[in-house]
């Protein structure tokens, strides 16, 4: 059984639970009181608990002060509240503050059923879900067997007599502190589990919340141990139905990371199991060990250490440990003059170890984006100091750089990873993100005086959108050096399509990370910036010569004679006829049952490791960098699917469908009179040499009035969900998570569309109902039928996914957009067409004639204009 | 019919076709080029003031003005029209100076003439029964969101008086005779909840419950709401009211629209309600957008299975709902989907813990 989700309640912005938050409302220090918020919420809060409740305060005042300025912070307003007080007047004037959807925590039947009936019913008319308390008229129930018969009463009268929707009911059976000395407290915890386990057998939908920090109260001064208790109690109350939890969010130790010897002595506390001991006395006895320093976590070999700051500052920007780098930067802070000479001495020196590595190829892109994340908590230690004296010179960057993801395009792995590679050789890099329009991307150039603009893209409508940037800077007249990168584009396009309209600065492709370092610093240096710009444009000019020639060498076959020479099928034999045609939305799909259909060669290159899996795992090269990587992706995954941080939705179609000459026709149903929609597809125009046809997709489907054939569609995505998460991560200025993150929910979507092909074919459409599975021959594409999608070889035109999205309605069933150049949001999302007959193949169209051009555009009713604006990368010509 | 009869008459054909709504009353006010004695009739001719432009007032003063208009728009194939009391609440006007007396006579006059027009043309076409939908617009002084950016804890308005203005303006509807309450171009979701309670609590004065109609605003293509949440978000903050419609209304023309619309659609189990403005204004503050244009967003949408109740918001007038109503004629209603049992949440973004 995996592990059931747990919803993290920050607990850091309650009276009661933070010493310091508490100081701070008291002082009426609320600028500082949000800025907690905020650090919940960037932890990874899901919903924030307030609490007020503090003898010294107008709690109710307090409340809706904090509830109305947390409203106009959109970064932390964007998650639900929890309204947290033993009083109902404040509960009810926090009710009135928040336009959200918030839990209300908390009521019971301590005043008896009439009050309770009352104050929840106003839950209901104020639209909030409500922490039920196991509290009554007799008391606040300690044993298993009273919380259960409290929560029992309470559910009923809520369900049955105020029709409170029994998933909005979650229910706190009251969590105590063990290890007390006092023996009737021993089975304080077992007792929770023991209820939480019953409360949600027997109450449907309800759902079980607890303050977790009140079961160590007994351990106060000793936060190692604490922690640790947190981690064991949560273990087992989580297994038992724990739904979600107060606690500090971002400090829950992992189970298994807690030191084993402090991980039983806690265990036999919560677990309240008889020994020949007492659990309490070994813990108290055991606790002072572990005080001080981490405890629960174990350190292989610290002899590092010892070592005087700068070492250890270069040692673990190398090896890319955060765990002591607050301390080491804070040491070297108070021995440095002043805290800037911090950053441009060791740990500048650090990191030019790092990129010596990096350089001569000892150490690899994922190891560089580690030793980043080190770096930037270390001058997020020396930021408030450096801020602090004013008169003091800003710090010294080697240049700075505008990044953007141009306009239409959402993809920004490859972007993030220059920027963080660029970050840890002291350039500034100032990242617009992605989906810019160009004007923007130069107005931000001019304010914050740009060295350098690099432009990245990854689907074809972005080059033109490139060159049009270029041709923007030419006429504002900028003259910086502009770079190009991304994955679909090259020298040659650069070369002849971008370089070419930018003649005051100069044009330059990046081929990956590992060669932004080298063609940036050489750009700002002065005495190299002219000799490379020279010998780029050179190079360029060469590229465009070669192209030229190419292009008058690469004769194509007219359009008819292609046509003629098409790929023949039999249609004799007869089709199979699909289990149901229409459309299958698959909402939330189990990330568990997508996770063994990935495919991990594309994951280590997208960190520029390069080789196949599982073989690059004992690499002689890359090998150690490939096993670390994987091992971080394997724990990260399993975060991924266990907590569910992104949600997979997909739509199937499958439909009644015939070519029409290169068309492929969909039917609105079995008579095959209407048509739904039609798909266009190109034809291969090159020579072709003996009985090799000049494929089109259109021939892989049975022509009108040859037989009842079908055509299948898909688009699936694994993003929801990813935006937050990477932008927590980098909020947290931890690159590397968030880059990974990335590469994760692109890995899943692929190995979602696999998922979904593989049931199509074996169930949905069912023509291949005998496969059996085998992940290796998946991804060797080893079976029948295909799946290309709009945007790649077999069909190079992305707006065909307009179609395919309209057939699908897959914006509401699956919540993913197209953007204006037809890129899929969420990022990652993967879509197609199905092709079942047994030899249909992959193919790649090539470039294509003018003829078939102006035949494109006259089917898909656009002019010749729009028709080489969106085939531009396969035009065998250039258009007037 | 009493109304419990029209109500579950109202629900039955929502089973059945697309239901279509009135246009805009600004732009067709607008055209009859009222100057300041229509607004003030006899009834406030020594009004110290100008209550010019406030359009709410001709309820009182110029009715026959309004019972033309739910004339125009049943004539053009409308089922349901919307009171004249957009900004008929106490805070709204305020504006103007007037009091709670003139604020309740608004209401019920402009429930009266909805419903006088209702009842005529459901008389005259007995296959097509009329409904009037009492509309509760929003105010000019927002809960959630700051009045002074020195302060952002600042508000000009506490939760229990916008309670109290939506509270006089909703008895007043519900006793003048409305079929059903339209909250409307919602642009702040905490002033809304303070009338979906005020709506709710009337019962406990023993008014008989009115289906409620709630329509938000998605204000750019930011693709939230102005006080900043997303379409999931304010399903989630909104749906203990049980809806017997959620949509959204004004800001934006039907092609920016429609992916809001798609989403209430996946995620509201009730029906979906759309009227977008007549596209986006021009240079002018003109809507251009031609009724056949309008109605060929919409019926698409009708067809694409993602609405149930359509009609048209700033700029579209009778020849717009028209040719609306002609188009989504035979179509049949989105499908109301069932969704797993989950605890839904909201800040500005949605929580769900399913």
């Amino acid at each position: 059984m995996s592990r059931p989700v747990f919803v993290n309640i920050g607990e850091r912005t309650n009276v009661t639970g933070s010493a310091r938050f508490r100081k701070l409302i008291v002082e009426g220090d609320y600028a500082a009181a949000l800025d907690v918020a905020r650090q919940q919420v960037e932890a990874g809060a899901q919903v924030i608990d307030v609490n007020m409740d503090e003898g010294l305060l107008d709690s109710k005042k307090a409340m809706v002060t904090f509830l109305n300025l947390m409203a106009a912070e959109p970064d932390i307003a964007r998650v639900p509240v929890m309204i947290d007080s033993s009083k109902w007047e404040v509960i009810e004037a926090g009710l009135k503050c928040v336009q959200g959807r918030s839990i209300v925590n908390s009521i019971s039947l301590k005043e008896g059923e009439e009050k309770f009936i009352e104050q929840a019913t106003l839950c209901l008319r104020y639209g909030a879900a409500v922490v039920v308390m196991a509290f009554d008229e007799q008391g606040q129930a300690d044993t298993a067997a009273r919380k259960i018969e409290i929560c029992r009463r309470a559910y009923d009268v809520l369900v049955n007599m105020v029709g409170f929707p029994p998933e909005d009911i979650i229910f706190d059976p009251n969590i105590f502190a063990v290890a007390t000395g006092i023996d009737e407290h021993n089975n304080y915890a077992v007792d929770f589990i023991e209820a939480t386990r019953a409360i949600k057998a027997a109450l449907p939908y309800a759902r079980i919340s607890g303050g977790v920090s009140n079961v160590s109260f007994s351990f106060r001064g000793n936060e190692p141990v604490r922690r640790a208790i947190h981690g064991v109690f949560l273990y087992h109350a989580i297994a038992a139905g724990m739904d979600m939890g107060i606690v500090n969010a971002g400090d829950l130790p992992v189970y298994d990371d807690i030191d084993p010897e402090l991980r039983d002595a806690v265990e036999d506390v919560i677990l309240n199991r008889t020994k020949n001991w007492s659990p309490t006395e070994r813990l108290v006895e055991l606790a002072p060990k572990y005080k001080g320093d981490k405890g629960v976590e174990r350190v292989i070999d610290l002899k590092w250490r010892d070592a005087p700051v700068a070492e250890r500052l270069a040692h673990a920007l190398v090896h890319g440990i955060t765990e002591f780098i607050d301390a080491d930067t804070e040491e070297a802070r108070q021995a440095a003059e002043r805290p800037l000479h911090v950053i441009e001495g060791p740990l500048m020196d650090g990191m030019n170890v790092v990129g010596d590595l990096f350089g001569s190829g000892k150490m690899f892109l994922p190891q560089v984006v580690k030793s980043a994340r080190v770096m930037k908590q270390a001058v997020a230690v020396l930021l408030p100091y450096m801020e602090a004296e004013k008169a003091g010179k800003p710090r010294e960057f080697a240049g700075r750089i505008l990044m953007a993801t141009v306009k239409g395009d959402v993809h920004d792995i490859g972007k993030n990873i220059v920027g963080v590679v660029l970050q840890c050789n002291n350039f500034e890099v100032i990242d617009l993100g992605v989906m810019v329009p160009a004007d923007r991307i130069l107005d931000e150039a001019e304010k914050h005086k740009v060295d350098i603009v690099g432009l990245s893209g990854l689907i074809t409508p972005s080059l033109d959108e490139m060159a049009f940037v270029a041709a923007e800077m030419e006429r504002r007249g900028f003259s910086i050096p502009l770079l190009i990168g991304g994955a679909t584009t090259s020298r040659t396009h650069t070369a002849v399509k971008i370089e070419p309209r930018y003649k005051r600065g100069s044009t330059t492709y990046v081929l990956d990370a590992s060669r932004a370092v080298g063609v940036v610093s050489g750009l700002m240096s002065p005495g190299e910036k002219d000799r490379l710009q020279a010998e780029t444009r050179a190079d360029y000019e060469k590229v465009r010569e070669q192209y030229a020639r190419g292009q008058d060498t690469k004769k194509r076959t007219a359009l008819p004679d292609a046509r003629a020479n098409h790929f023949a099928i039999d249609w004799q034999t007869p089709l199979p006829k699909p289990a149901f045609t229409g459309t299958r939305t698959f909402d939330n799909y189990d990330l568990k049952n997508i996770e063994k259909y990935i495919d991990w060669s594309p994951f280590f290159s997208s960190w520029e490791l390069v080789g196949r899996y599982p073989q690059i795992l004992e690499d002689d090269v890359v090998g150690a960098a490939a096993r670390d990587l994987f091992k971080d992706a394997q724990a990260m995954l399993r975060k991924i699917v266990d907590d569910r941080w992104f949600t997979a939705k997909g739509v199937v179609g499958i439909w009644p469908a015939n070519a029409d000459g290169d068309d492929v026709i969909v039917w609105s149903d079995e008579t095959r009179t209407a048509e739904a929609a039609r798909f266009h597809t190109l034809r291969q125009q090159m020579s072709k040499s003996g009985d090799k046809a000049n494929l089109a997709l259109s021939d892989f489907i049975a022509p009108v009035g040859q037989g009842a054939d079908f055509i299948g569609g898909f688009a699936v995505t694994a993003g929801h969900g990813e935006a937050e998460i990477v932008e927590r991560f980098k909020a947290a200025g931890d690159d590397y998570s968030s880059i990974m993150a990335s590469a994760l929910a692109d890995r899943l979507a692929e190995a979602f569309a696999e998922a979904l092909h593989y049931r199509v074919r074996t169930e949905l459409w069912g023509y291949a109902s005998d496969e059996t599975l085998y992940v290796e021959r998946l991804i060797a594409e080893d079976y029948r039928g295909i799946r290309p999608a709009p945007g790649y070889p077999a069909q190079p035109d992305h707006t065909e996914k307009g179609t395919l999205f309209r057939l699908l309605d897959a914006e509401a069933q699956t919540g993913m957009q197209l953007t204006e150049s037809y890129a899929m949001t969420p990022t990652a999302a993967v879509s197609g067409l199905y092709f079942g007959h047994p030899d249909s193949h992959y193919f790649g169209v090539g470039k294509i004639e003018r003829d078939q051009v102006e035949d494109y555009a006259r089917r898909k009713g656009w002019d010749l204009a729009t028709a080489e604006r969106w085939l531009a990368p396969i035009l065998n010509y250039t258009p007037a | 019919m009493i109304r419990a009869e029209r109500i579950e008459a109202l629900k039955k054909i929502a089973t059945q076709r697309i239901l279509v709504l009135d246009g805009s009353w600004g732009v067709m006010i607008q055209r009859r080029d009222l100057d300041e004695s229509d607004f003030r009739g006899e009834r406030f001719a020594a009004y110290a003031g100008q209550l010019k432009g406030n359009n709410d007032i001709l309820c009182l003063t110029r009715p026959d003005i309004i019972t033309d208009l739910h004339d125009q728009y049943f004539g053009a194939g409308a089922d349901i029209s919307e009171t004249n009391t957009f900004s008929s609440t106490l805070i709204a006007q305020d504006d103007y100076g007037l009091n709670e007396a003139d604020v309740r006579d608004m209401n019920l006059a402009g429930a009266k003439l909805a419903r006088e027009a209702a009842d005529r043309w459901t008389a005259k076409e007995p296959h097509k029964p009329r409904f009037a939908a009492g509309s509760i617009g929003p105010l000019n002084k927002m809960l959630s969101m700051s009045s002074d950016v020195n302060d952002p804890g600042a508000r000009l308005v506490t939760f229990d008086q916008v309670y109290e203005a939506y509270k006089e303006q909703v008895r007043a509807l519900h006793e003048g005779g409305v079929d059903l309450f339209l909250i409307e171009t919602i642009t702040d979701t905490l002033n809304c909840k303070a009338a979906i309670k005020a709506v709710m609590d009337l019962q406990d004065e023993g008014y008989e419950p009115l289906p409620i109609w709630i329509s938000g605003t998605i204000t750019d293509r930011s693709g939230r709401t102005l006080s900043g949440q997303t379409a999931e978000a304010f399903w989630n903050s909104v749906k203990h009211a049980k809806p017997f419609a959620i949509g959204f209304n004004c800001a934006l023309g039907a092609d920016l629209m429609r992916p809001h619309i798609a989403e209430l659609s996946r995620i509201a189990d009730t029906l979906v309600a759309a009227y977008p403005n007549a596209g986006l204004p021009n240079a002018m503050g003109q809507y251009d957008e031609e009724p056949h244009e309008t109605a060929h967003a919409l019926s698409s949408w009708a067809a694409g299975g993602i609405v149930n109740i359509v009609g048209g918001c700033c700029g579209t007038t009778p020849d717009h709902i028209a040719c609306v109503a002609r188009d989504v004629t035979g179509v049949a209603p989105r499908q109301v989907p069932e969704r797993p049992k989950a605890m839904r949440l909201a800040g500005l973004e949605p929580f769900e813990l399913a």
